[in-house]
């Protein structure tokens, strides 16, 4: 009994190294996982207050920058809302309530951000204080940025879409052929468009957007345009890339959404035991 | 090792952690060479240091990195690994006569041909282990170890650079 005791100790510091090197790759395994339960990330108080001080440090470079983003966008909207407002001499009619407060929209700051691991994630300054949940969408006004993952009470942590592991529900604007946008991850400006059936003509220069089927992203929101279309290995899909709106490198503020009746399609798709992307 | 190097060690280990969270996260040269300056402590600690609490160390440093990058157990798999082998990589390197007891594995201590000997093959375990782990499943063999053998000449490079010019003669920053 002593001489394996005395053994083993002979061997402390390699059986201390597997076993360090299992708990780090379990704890790899399960914070990869999409709806593993990250508690241990950017997102607790002491990590999210320093990277915001740096973040507020850093920020204050592309304010203007910022600003002209935000000009473009309060045009754009301005636009829209033309449109929307009834003029004096037509009639409006409203609609079921029920689908004007489907979606609620909240704004949040970037404060951390990477773009060159295959797991890429962001970190926001809002938490479930400021209203955050787990399972928002975030984009920006150039594009789909990413996927709450997990909230604290004053940060939260997201999946950003240069993520191998987050699907997202799309569609080729003009034909409204649907596909899978994901990360194959290779550059950070490209995504891979999957299981687009060969009989789609999709050519390059289309625009892609969500589809609203993921109950994540409300429709029509850009995802990016088509780069290239290839005819590719498979014999069933199309292989296309896509090229992505939104520049990771410089988005600074980013929209929340969130589906106020996500829990009951999730329930009822879990009901009928379909498997949904996001 | 005395109080007065301990300090020392104590706030080299900080200053390169917040000059790795801070600046670093988002540097690739070229897209393939990142630089993860942090390992330099790991690579400074005593010679005589045992196995048994450099591994801990390690381990725990890389966690700490981790917890910023939001790479929960990447770094702290690969700094581990690094840990583990820099004490028979020692061995396999000692010049003849062995090491003084004194003696830390520092460019100005061990001269530039040793150091670059000690620390490639160290910081190319490293990043192979680390990227490996990050490409699981995605990328291929290659862009890994393009990725490792650029990284690691980087952050040697890196490390040379940082000693040179805030490494005393004899010991500590």
């Amino acid at each position: 009994m002593l001489r394996i005791l005395q053994f083993l100790y002979s061997l402390r510091s390699f059986l201390l190294f597997v076993l360090l090197e299992v708990l780090a790759i379990s704890l790899i395994v399960s914070n990869n996982s999409p709806q593993g339960a990250a508690f241990f990330n950017s997102s607790n108080a002491i990590t999210g207050s320093v990277l915001k001080t740096r973040s507020d440090v850093v920020d204050f470079f592309s304010l203007a920058e910022n600003n002209e983003a935000l000009v473009i966008q309060n045009a754009a909207l301005l636009e829209q809302l033309k449109t929307i407002n009834s003029s004096p001499d037509s009639l409006k009619l409203e609609l079921d309530s029920a689908f004007e407060a489907q979606y609620n929209f909240k704004g949040a700051r970037i404060i951390s951000n990477s773009l060159r691991f295959a797991q890429n994630h962001l970190t926001l300054n809002k938490g479930s204080n400021d209203g955050i949940k787990p399972g928002m969408g975030v984009f920006n006004e150039q594009g789909v940025i990413g996927r709450v993952k997990s909230v604290s009470e004053n940060y939260s942590v997201a999946f950003s879409l240069l993520n191998t592991e987050l699907n997202l529900s799309t569609k080729i604007k003009n034909n409204d052929s649907f596909g899978t946008a994901k990360w194959d991850g290779q550059d950070s400006q490209k995504t891979k468009l999957l299981y687009v059936p060969r009989h789609v003509t999709a050519s390059a220069g289309d625009t892609i957007v969500t589809t609203g089927f993921s109950a994540v992203f409300p429709e029509g929101i850009l995802v990016g345009i088509i780069e290239s279309v290839n005819q590719g290995e498979d014999p069933n899909y199309l292989d296309i890339v896509v090229k992505l709106s939104a520049d990771f490198s410089k988005a600074h503020y980013v929209y929340l959404v969130e589906n106020s009746q996500l829990n009951e399609i999730d329930s009822l798709q879990k009901q009928s035991e379909i498997e949904n992307e996001f | 090792m005395n109080f007065r190097n301990l300090i020392t060690y104590i706030f080299m280990v900080i200053c390169l952690c917040t000059v790795q969270i801070l600046l670093l996260k988002n540097v690739a040269l070229f897209g393939v060479a990142f630089c993860f300056i942090y390992l330099l402590a790991i690579l400074s600690f005593p010679i005589s240091m045992r196995s048994f609490p450099l591994i801990l160390i390690s381990f725990g440093l890389g966690l700490l990195i981790d917890v910023f990058y939001d790479t929960l157990g990447l770094h702290a798999a690969a700094a581990t690994l690094l840990a583990f082998l820099r004490t028979y990589w020692l061995k396999a390197i000692s010049p003849n006569g062995g090491y003084d007891d004194s003696n830390s594995p520092t460019l100005r201590e061990m001269g530039i041909g040793w150091y670059i000997s000690y620390s490639l093959p160290l910081v190319f375990a490293f990043s192979l282990m680390f990227f490996t782990a990050d490409q699981w499943g995605t990328g291929g063999l290659f862009g890994v170890l393009n990725k490792s053998l650029f990284s690691s000449i980087f952050t040697v490079i890196l490390a040379i650079i940082v000693q040179l010019l805030f490494f005393k003669r004899r010991r500590g920053i």
